[in-house]
């Protein structure tokens, strides 16, 4: 009896596990499977047409045409007919600095706000946090006209800096580097401000008693028990700024004017004012490469901070 | 950043209250907004060199009167003297006093060591100085092989014992401990507080610490301070606090007790619901008499002996087994209730059986007045 029953089982048994495998595939798919299209549709795809054109030429009117070519990057490097020109190396550096000061004064003008609005009381702390995220329910381009005002040639901000020699009389602020670096924070004080609330939410009181109980205070008070229980929130600050930051266009467009050309601008133009497909291809192709390069680095490097961090990438 | 030298410099030892590590608080008020106070009107001597326990219920007050005196919290009312010198208005980072704290508060992103050494870094103590203070404590507390350790990998008892450190290693002249003990479990709670004990001993530092558990109190307190309601219920060594309660609240928080409402019947005697005691105390201002179930004999009802006074007849309803004691609950006159302890201290001890009857002896001696 025993022996004939024994075959009978496992056929049985293996059904049982492949049923198994097949509902964790199921969930797997139901899980993952939305993100995973949102990515292949959305950034993969386009991606990869744009890879395309890269290697394409450009015909009269810029759009891409065969036959395939490298001349685009060449462009990006700053190699042209007329020889080799520094304009792209500069506006690919101004851009990282200008996204660089826009991260850091995001950073610095985050941390008073956000232990303002946690030191207040619980019921109006979401009100005070909703002030921060609504102008970001506003139009971009409406917001930064508005600066574009409030730094013009007759904005009383103006007149402090023609009085501290800052502009030339009858100039504004706008456009200049100064005007983007100002639109830029602005814009993405918002991004800074939410992760950090985030952590800082979170924060383990007893941990700054705990310092000051050993003889801790004033910015080392901070730096010791504060800063390194809100180093996830910033981190992720920063990179929810810094990488808009660096391809933002609409900002040193409106603000920065021809002498504040960022890469963002760059790629635009080559898609609108002066057509040049292949060339605006390429040269998002080399952004991308860079704005992935970064996320690794960063990635590398808050992994020494500890596991707490990782999550935040 | 500060020297050592910067702290508040100690007293004269030998000086009574105002020596290095005692403590006097008087008045001392604190009355967070829109609520009742939390510490109402405190006045305490604390020893230089004592073990010093604030025991009561959670809300009592104990752990806010802990905070004044770390400088966590400023008193609205009162004044701190640490070591003979005015504090309540010197934020904690100039007291000589270091906290131990209930859910330890070691910092997650510095090892052990660095978290030991944490204090005296910022009093500026450097390298080799403070490496070797460091070690020293490390050794004392037996956690040297955790040194390079993160917080997080410690387990319960090591992180109690890595919190004490990092307070004993800044020769503080009172440590606070605000209930350390209460996340570990029995076993290992009841050797930290033996440990703790000798620690204190050992260094001579005053030790105030926070707790609910009459039982850690009752172990390691030279003093107790019984709190309830932001207010001091009594103060006194262990022995008295226990042995003669004040009030209702003392009694009964600190171990079991009886007590019954009395009303006076003459010189020595009162009456209680029980029936008529026979007290060797006069009745003052007490409204109640209280025992404690320890201090009840039991005897079979038909064997009292004649000469004994205040018994009383009734009936097991209920006998716990606890091991080395038995708990017994008897009905007696109907429907009061008689708590009593019997030690199981024979091999074949004969213990009473629920639903026997059994007479109960309160000894005159036994029976405390204690007010309401």
């Amino acid at each position: 009896m025993s022996v004939t029953a024994e075959p009978a089982i496992i056929p049985a048994g293996k059904t049982a596990v492949q049923q198994e495998g097949r509902a964790k595939a199921f969930r797997l798919w139901i899980t993952a499977g939305p993100g995973l299209g949102w990515v292949i549709i959305f950034l993969l795809i386009p991606s990869i047409i744009l890879l395309g054109i890269s290697f394409l030429s450009a015909d009269d009117y810029g759009s891409p045409a065969m036959p395939l070519t490298v001349q685009p990057f060449q462009q990006v490097a700053g190699y042209s007919l007329l020889g080799w020109d520094d304009g792209n190396i500069l506006i690919f550096l101004r851009s990282l600095e200008q996204a660089g000061i826009a991260t850091v004064v995001t950073a610095l003008l985050s941390y008073p706000i956000v232990f303002f609005i946690m030191t207040r009381h619980e019921s109006i702390r979401p009100l005070l946090m909703l002030f921060i995220v609504l102008p970001s329910w506003t139009n971009q381009v409406v917001r930064t006209y508005a600066w574009s005002i409030m730094l013009g040639p007759t904005a009383p901000l103006t007149w402090v800096a023609h009085s501290l020699g800052m502009v030339p009389p009858d100039l504004g602020i706008v456009p200049g580097q100064f005007a983007v670096t100002t639109g830029l924070a602005y814009n993405y004080l918002p991004y800074m401000i939410v992760p950090l609330y985030a952590s800082a939410e979170r924060l383990d009181w007893t941990l700054v008693e705990a310092g000051r109980d050993l003889y801790s205070k004033g910015f080392s008070l901070f730096w010791h028990t504060v800063f390194p229980q809100t180093l996830p929130g910033l981190l992720s600050g920063l990179i929810f700024v810094a990488i808009p930051a660096f391809g933002d266009y609409v900002v040193p467009s409106l603000l920065g004017g021809d002498r504040a050309l960022m890469i963002g601008s760059l790629i635009a133009n080559q898609f609108t004012e002066t057509p040049d497909w292949p060339y605006g291809a390429a040269l998002t192709m080399i952004m991308l490469v860079f704005t992935c390069g970064g996320l690794v680095a960063f990635r590398v490097l808050t992994r020494k901070f500890g596991g707490s961090v990782e999550a935040t990438i | 950043m500060l020297d050592s030298t910067a702290l508040p410099a100690s007293a004269p030892p030998n000086s009574g209250a105002a020596g290095r590590g005692a403590i006097t608080l008087s008045g001392i008020t604190r009355i967070f907004a829109g609520s009742v106070p939390a510490v109402d009107g405190v006045d305490l001597t604390i020893e230089a060199g004592e073990f010093f326990t604030l025991l009561g219920p959670s809300g009592c007050g104990k752990t806010t009167l802990l905070r004044m005196i770390a400088g966590f919290e400023t008193p609205d009312k009162g004044r701190i003297l640490i070591s003979g010198k005015e504090m309540q208005n010197i934020p904690a980072h100039l007291r000589a006093v270091n906290t131990v704290f209930q859910s330890y508060a070691l910092f997650p992103h510095l090892n052990v060591a660095d978290n030991i050494g944490f204090g005296l870094r910022m009093r500026g103590i450097k390298g080799a100085e403070r490496a070797k203070r460091v070690n020293a404590i490390m050794d004392l507390l037996q956690i040297g092989q955790f040194a390079k350790r993160n917080a997080a990998q410690l387990s319960g008892g090591q992180r109690q014992r890595v919190a004490l450190a990092r307070a004993l290693v800044n020769e503080p002249e009172v440590v606070l401990l605000d209930e350390p003990l209460s996340a570990l479990d029995a076993k290992l709670r009841n050797e930290l507080q033996i440990e703790l004990l000798r620690m204190q001993k050992r260094l001579g530092m005053t030790f105030i610490f926070v707790t609910h558990d009459q039982h850690e109190a009752l172990v390691m307190s030279d003093r107790i301070a019984v709190m309830s309601k932001g207010r001091l219920q009594q103060v006194g060594p262990v022995l008295d606090v226990y042995e003669k309660p004040r009030n209702v609240f003392v009694a009964e928080f600190l171990g079991l007790s009886n007590i019954w409402p009395i009303t006076p019947a003459g010189p020595g005697a009162a009456d209680t619901p029980l029936g008529r005691l026979e007290i060797t105390t006069p009745v003052a201002n007490e409204r109640m008499a209280m025992i404690r179930p320890e201090k009840i004999w039991i005897y079979s009802d038909n064997a009292v002996p004649a000469d004994k006074k205040n018994i009383f007849k009734g009936i097991v309803r209920e006998a716990i087994y606890m091991g080395a004691s038995t708990q017994y609950r008897i009905e007696v006159a109907g429907e009061q209730t008689v708590l009593a302890l019997d030690t199981n201290n024979a091999a074949a001890e004969r213990s009473w059986r629920a639903g026997e009857a059994v007479a109960v002896e309160i000894k005159p001696d036994n029976i405390m007045l204690i007010e309401a």
